[in-house]
């Protein structure tokens, strides 16, 4: 266990030490001069030269990637002013350290991808075992058409559709806000309701669908089969045999769909007016905010990656059958 | 019908045989090579075949947008609300139900007042535009990369696999909100006027660039247990180049995967295209766009919700339409699976 978290910690920092490499060589060296991108309209040569001190694109770029990366863990001095340790440079648009910005905004966006998931990991998971229970019956049918429909809406049109439907009107839930969760717990639950479960929508189908379609193979395994011939009840086997062998698939399934989970509460950030790291990044990539987008796409990369390593240490516990190396 | 005319050409000792079965088991046995099974399949799934002219009727909407707006006399560019008073002084239509009347079919857009069936028509052109571009594309590079890397093996399987692993951990949304405008800034400075086409270039770019490695995974996967195959062993025995092979061996069996594939890749990329635009850095407004409507409709949407079902269920029945099509088309082509 502990060999197989280093290796795979390893391998998460030489992907993001890539991505990292990658996406500065895409903002800063391309033929689209950041200094241009960031200094809009009104550019003079002056400004130019000015922002590219500032940003330190007078040196070579393997330097500036070096110092931009030492920054991450030591902190830099920047001609524009001090950033502390976890230094993902200065903002363009109010000269504050990305990382105050990226800390003040992250919670709202981890709180919705684990709300949402959680919820859509339930419902699609639920639908899907109880298709699986009563295969071929009514609520089977209803069940793969009802996942069909969810799979073909869209978060930006169900979204204004629900809050219009069930805010406006019937009243019966908040609309979105941004979770408080240290002063206002109960609030902060409240604000995530409907765009958590708005967000989930779009993720079940594929659940139930997948769930079902496990647990019908599992309950044709031999073991399975075995199970029940010895005796042992059908809800027995259902949960502690089928079950249990189609959550690796499940989980495997979640783990591909992180990025997905995390562009849906872009989306639903947006709809529903709460200021996350889609937001943000939204929002500085219309301000041209490189420093700003950098730190957004890093600080993401690593929650996904991380987050990664996390559900593949899952399937130890999952499945005693996994040895991981 | 080749098979007909095979039997009837053929000596006249098969003849009485296959008159002989005939006359044993009532039918007539026809041969039918994969693709014909696989189309009289298709055509018994009725959903498929429904699907299927929906589908078609997308496409001839987004390529006969010009004709259709001609037909309909009116242009998704027009300002008609705010040059006929056809909105109230907070940009709202006067009439009920989003301003639907005889001239506008669909209503006037709010705030701007442009025709909302031509705005449709208009935007669901630019977006499958755009997303059958990055299908196209991915597909073909998904297949090109995931074949060689299969049929080559070692190194190049590695390296080539460790990179689209790298491709696959960005964080999709955020790359390409992040890259679309730097994609635009290569090919127009800053603060210059922008064509369209420039944006649309820089949209099928930044998605094509994250978009072709899931398929290429699958090719790579279908194509190492392909390569150790007699059939591809006795071609490469008997001296057929890697070209020859990969074409001839390789591709015809996996053309499925790639068809099915594809198919349920292209709604994906519609929708993609269309959140962009909606998160507001996608096609920009005036160009008429699916994913702009619902980020206008979306601040609109407390006082004239009409507006918002026409993209709305037009995108329901596209997305629904396709993927029931894909299901379809998987079972034409691969009878054995079963959902």
């Amino acid at each position: 266990m502990l060999r197989f978290l280093v290796r795979r910690l390893l391998g998460a920092v030489v992907i993001l030490a890539l991505i990292s490499a990658l996406t500065y060589l895409l903002f800063f060296t391309l033929p689209s001069d950041p200094a241009l991108l960031s200094c809009g309209k009104n550019c003079t040569p002056a400004n130019v030269a000015l922002i590219h001190h500032n940003l330190g694109l007078d040196k070579p770029v393997p330097v500036q990637y070096g110092e931009y990366m030492a920054g991450i863990f030591t902190g830099r001095r920047l001609p524009l002013g001090n950033c502390p340790a976890p230094c993902f440079g200065l903002s363009f648009a109010n000269d504050a350290p990305v990382w105050t910005i990226l800390s003040s905004r992250y919670p709202t966006t981890l709180s919705l991808a684990v709300g949402g998931a959680a919820v859509f990991l339930t419902v699609g998971v639920g639908l899907g075992l109880v298709s699986a229970w009563t295969r071929g019956s009514l609520f089977d049918r209803l069940a793969s058409s009802v996942s069909l429909m969810g799979q073909s809406v869209q978060i930006y049109f169900i979204g204004p559709l629900a809050i219009y439907l069930l805010v406006d009107r019937l009243r019966w839930l908040d609309p979105g806000a941004d979770p408080d969760w240290s002063h206002d717990p109960a609030g902060a639950v409240g604000g995530l309701v409907l765009p958590c479960l708005v967000m989930s929508v779009i993720f079940w189908s594929n659940y139930s669908r997948q769930t079902r379609s496990l647990m019908i193979e599992q309950l044709a395994e031999e073991h399975v089969r075995t199970a029940r011939a010895k005796g042992m009840g059908r809800g027995y086997v259902f949960f502690r045999y089928a079950l249990r062998g189609a959550m690796g698939p499940i989980v495997t399934l979640f783990g591909i769909d992180l990025g997905s989970v995390f562009g849906g509460a872009i989306i639903t950030e947006t709809t529903f007016g709460l200021h996350g790291l889609g937001q943000l990044a939204v929002a500085a990539v219309t301000q041209t905010d490189l420093p700003l987008e950098m730190g957004v796409m890093l600080f993401s990369s690593c929650a996904i990656v991380l987050f990664n390593v996390v559900i593949d240490a899952s399937y130890a516990f999952i499945d005693p059958r996994v040895r991981l190396l | 019908m080749t098979s007909a005319r095979e039997t009837t050409t053929t000596g006249s000792d098969n003849e009485t045989d296959a008159a002989l079965a005939r006359a044993a088991s009532g039918t007539v046995p026809v041969g039918r090579s994969p693709r014909q099974l696989a189309w009289i399949r298709f055509r018994r799934d009725r959903t498929g075949v429904v699907c299927a002219v929906i589908v078609a009727c997308f496409i001839l909407i987004a390529l006969a947008a010009p004709l259709i707006t001609k037909a309909y006399g009116k242009n998704p560019y027009t300002l008609y609300g705010q040059d006929d008073g056809l909105l109230n002084s907070y940009g709202l239509p006067l009439k009920p139900n989003g301003g639907i009347d005889g001239a506008h079919w669909f209503g006037v857009e709010p705030g701007l007042g442009r025709d909302v069936l031509a705005l449709l028509v208009y935007g669901i052109r630019t977006s499958l535009g755009i997303a059958l571009c990055v299908t196209v594309l991915s597909v073909v590079a998904g297949v090109t990369v995931g074949l060689f890397q299969g049929y080559l093996g070692g190194r190049t399987d590695y390296v080539v696999g460790r990179f689209s692993d790298l491709m696959m951990s960005f964080p999709q949304q955020l790359f390409f909100i992040a890259f679309t405008p730097v994609i635009v800034a290569m090919f127009v400075r800053p603060g210059n006027a922008e064509p369209t086409w420039i944006r649309f270039a820089a949209l099928v770019i930044v998605q094509f660039v994250l978009g072709w490695m899931a398929l290429g995974r699958l090719v790579r996967a279908q194509v190492l247990s392909l390569r150790t195959r007699e059939y591809v062993e006795a071609a490469r025995l008997s001296g057929a180049s890697t070209a020859r092979i990969v074409r001839r061996e390789l591709l015809p069996n996996i053309w499925s995967t790639v068809l099915v594939q594809s198919t349920l890749l292209l709604p994906v990329n519609v929708t993609a295209e269309a959140g962009l635009s909606y998160l507001g850095v996608g096609m920009q407004t005036p160009t008429p766009d699916w994913g702009l409507m619902f980020q206008d409709a979306a601040q609109y949407y407390q006082s004239d919700i009409t507006y918002m079902f026409f993209p709305g269920v037009a995108m329901v029945v596209f997305v629904v339409a396709f993927n029931l099509l894909g299901d379809s088309v998987r079972d034409a082509l691969d009878p054995k699976t079963v959902r």
